[in-house]
């Protein structure tokens, strides 16, 4: 029997704690998308690399390897495609885009500083001239960029959004513990659900020109509407799955609610909510991607701003850089739509506790 | 209205240091216009660019609009405060044919700037029928009777001939009807019941928006189209088709799009539709400034993606002076775009009359009209009286030379020569009926459309 070096003790000691910090900083990676994380942080960490070599090939060359061919396709086919805007570009002019739209949000930066300027002076010289009266503050009108587009659209989607779930969940949880509410619901559900966004608009459109008459209200009216089309197509995905959730909690919990004699909303915050909480964050998970879709398309056909907005005008314009603008805002939309997935993924992460994740 | 200017003006100098003298006491200063991405939207740029708008205290936001439909209503709802017009259209929604809304015009926007262009299929095929010049190349003014045999031989082959226009009530409507008929061929006419345009036509003319008549003529669902530029020039350098003819050609100086508000807006808000004028004045004689100096300028201004934003090498073909029909065939066009010179701002009741002896013409009023009520519409809808306070402020602030501004017109141009209008028949805005009716195709006095046919 040998005596067992402290030292050695000491390092197996730490080793075994960074992996045990790597494993759990996994469990994070994969829900931001950066599970390829995890083999390399292992091979640095000492793991035997053959094995995390294999990992890394799958998570991180295989992924890169596809994108790499897919660039390498376009790039060879786009040029061969004529339009009457020119070839269609390939993924270099695309990239020379993103530096072109960047540079735009600069001057139109430059611009709004020399607005306030101008304001600044202009409201001095009216102090000076002894006229306060005509000293007014005001908010520079120039055109949006592209940046203010991304945010423009990101806050109404999420105000779409929330709008959907304060309605779906509710009405969910209702339809899943009572078999009438149910029956009341389902038939509404069902019309509803297939309608095209597109449908929606006009509709929602002419309802908030008539009702909400305001010109200086909180919301601007073109908000308002894009704002309701994501409302109401991104309702059911939330209703449905809340509603499965809620119907199919195990059938000895609810024996235990009526043994413990616990009233609705006991039941319902502290047995239905937590057990149908997957579900729920399914139905939001795919609401807010219907919503995200639905938003690009009614900012297009209603001219609201955002990036729907953005590429409608870049189609208009048609000038040859319009179709590599357009694949700009493309590759914006489907980042964007993909980093929303990957926060509402977050959230259910957080707040499940199930092997759903 | 008179005195208020003159107290208006009193009180400011009274008050002011003189960098101030000319802001007026404004009802609204913060103003959203709409705009189509057009080259004749030039003056709206302008003075936003230049801060003319400012000058005048105004903060304004600009809008490019989806369609000519959008921007109307966005005016009549009050989303938008004003905008760039096509003429018809204050005068179509006053007298309620589409919408009904009461619109004004204190200013107009530009002269000329369209073109009619037809794919290059259609025109290898009216090649033949054009006479030439010494030089081989085609003779301008292109005649629709070059057009003629084509559609003749679609008829024959039982397939509709498919052009576009911009919007019912548009002058490239009017303009397209104008060369059709010019040439012999039947553009059809509206009924109230038949709103298509479409009854008796030899050409069935449909409405698509400027930005997408390259696009939609390339995908075949129409052959030609009439509308302004860029998108005559755009056809060109993308090579999917030919200019025929601009609208200089059809009517030397024709009366173009107009800047339009609501009748209500410009009672509430009388001052801010003074400054307003004002600079739009002064964004239309910077256009043409020193013999057309600053046109390079505009150009580059439009080509930027929140105007026009084609590319600038399309728009300065037009604005600067030429204009190529087939590739490599440009020519001098030095009056293609005029936006201040000829009057080209002031808003002219017999240019009203015009578009509204077009619309009897081709049944959109679908009954005789007697000609006070065309002075009467003329007078309601187009304002001379604010445009010529705003030049008045203008030459009385040094911004604005006396000469430049009809002072006395009784809102009447000369009458049209026969030899300034491709069909040689002359045009005099003081007797509406009577020209109506010595147009040879179109609706005379007396006819109505009913059933599809033309009565009376």
């Amino acid at each position: 029997m040998t005596a067992i070096d402290p030292q050695t003790l000491d390092t197996e000691a730490r080793r075994t704690r960074r992996f045990a910090r790597i494993n759990k900083a996994d469990a994070w990676f994969k829900v931001l998308g950066l599970a390829w994380l995890t083999p390399i942080l292992k091979a640095a960490a000492g793991d035997n690399p053959r094995a995390q070599a294999g990992e890394i090939w799958r998570l991180l060359g295989v992924p890169l390897l596809a994108i790499s061919l897919f660039l390498v396709a376009w790039g060879t086919l786009a040029p061969k495609v004529q339009t009457s805007l020119g070839a269609v570009p390939g993924p270099v002019q695309v990239w020379e885009q993103v530096g072109s739209l960047h540079a735009d949000y600069l001057r139109e930066k430059g611009r709004e500083t020399a607005f306030y300027e101008r304001q600044e002076k202009r409201n001095a010289d009216l102090i000076a001239s002894r006229r306060e009266d005509r000293v007014r503050e005001r908010v520079y009108t120039g055109k949006p960029t592209y940046y203010d587009q991304i945010w423009t659209s990101i806050l109404t989607v999420f105000f779409g959004f929330l709008i959907a779930s304060i309605v779906a969940i509710p009405l969910g949880i209702a339809a899943g513990l009572s078999a009438t509410a149910n029956a009341a619901l389902n038939p509404l559900i069902q019309i509803f659900k297939p309608v095209s966004p597109l449908a929606w608009l006009p509709i929602v459109t002419m309802i908030v020109s008539a009702v909400y008459t305001t010109n200086d209200g909180m919301f601007s009216k073109s908000f308002l509407v894009s704002a309701i089309t994501v409302t109401l197509c991104s309702l059911w995905p939330t209703l449905i799955n809340t509603a499965l959730g809620v119907s199919s909690i195990d059938k000895d919990l609810v024996s235990v609610s009526r043994v413990l004699k616990m009233n609705t909303y006991t039941k319902i915050t502290k047995l239905v909510l937590p057990s149908a909480l997957p579900l729920i964050f399914t139905g939001l998970r795919l609401s807010l991607g219907v919503g995200w879709m639905v938003l690009i398309a009614a900012e297009m056909l209603a001219q609201n701003p955002g990036l729907g907005k953005f590429v409608w005008d870049e189609f208009q314009n048609g000038s040859s850089q319009s179709l590599a603008r357009i694949m700009v805002a493309v590759f914006t939309i489907g980042l964007i739509g993909f980093l929303l997935d990957r926060v509402m993924y977050a959230l259910q992460s957080m707040f499940t506790f199930s092997n759903n994740r | 209205m008179k005195t208020t200017i003159a107290t208006l003006l009193t009180a400011s100098t009274i008050l002011a240091s003189p960098a101030f003298a000319d802001i007026l006491d404004l009802e609204k200063e913060d103003l959203t216009l709409g705009f189509i991405k057009l080259t004749d939207m030039a003056p709206l740029a302008v003075a936003y660019e230049l801060g003319y708008f400012e000058d005048e205290g105004l903060f304004v936001t600009l809008e490019a609009q989806a369609n000519w439909k959008v921007l109307l209503d966005g005016v009549i709802s009050g989303e938008l405060d004003g905008a760039h017009m096509l003429a018809g259209q204050p005068l179509a929604a006053t007298i309620g044919y589409g919408t009904e809304a009461p619109i004004i015009t204190p200013f107009s926007m530009d002269l000329n700037g369209n073109g009619i262009t037809v794919s290059n299929d259609i025109w290898a095929q009216m090649k033949p029928n054009v006479p030439l010049m010494e030089d081989g190349r085609p003779q301008h003014p292109i005649s629709a009777a070059a057009l003629a045999p084509v559609v003749e031989d679609y008829k024959d082959r039982g397939e509709p001939f498919n052009m576009g226009m911009v919007f019912p009530v548009s002058t490239h409507n009017y303009e397209i009807r104008y060369w059709l008929a010019a040439g012999g061929l039947e553009p059809g006419y509206y009924s109230p019941q038949d709103i298509s345009g479409q009854i008796g036509a030899d050409v069935l003319l449909s409405v698509t928006p400027p930005p997408q008549m390259p696009a939609t003529m390339e995908a075949g669902t129409i052959f030609g189209y009439a509308v302004g530029e860029p998108w005559n020039q755009q056809a060109v350098f993308k090579g999917i088709g030919v200019p025929v003819i601009t609208d200089y050609d059809m009517w030397k100086n024709n009366p173009e799009k107009v800047f339009g508000i609501t009748k209500e807006f410009a009672e509430e808000n009388p001052n801010t539709t003074l400054a307003l004028t004002k600079a739009l004045i002064r964004a239309a004689i910077w256009l043409d400034e020193n013999d057309n100096a600053n046109r390079e300028e505009a150009v580059q201004m439009l080509s930027r993606p929140e105007y026009v934003g084609a590319d600038a090498e399309v728009i300065a073909n037009s604005m600067t002076g030429f204009f190529e029909f087939e590739k490599g065939d440009v020519r001098p066009a030095p009056d293609f775009n005029v936006f201040f010179r000829y009057n080209a701002t002031y808003p002219f009741y017999s240019d009203a009359i015009w578009y509204l002896t077009q619309m009897r013409r081709w049944g959109q009023i679908d009954e005789t009209k007697p000609d006070q009520w065309y002075f009467d519409v003329a007078a309601d809808v187009y304002r001379p009286d604010i445009y010529l306070q705003a030049a008045r402020m203008l030459v009385d602030d040094g911004m604005a030379n006396e000469a430049d501004f009809p002072w006395d017109s009784d809102g009447f141009k000369v009458a049209t020569p026969a030899a300034d209008i491709i069909d040689g028949i002359p045009y005099d805005g003081r007797t509406p009926n009577a020209y109506i009716d010595s147009l040879p195709i179109g609706l005379k006095s007396g006819q109505t459309v009913t059933n599809g046919r033309v009565d009376g």
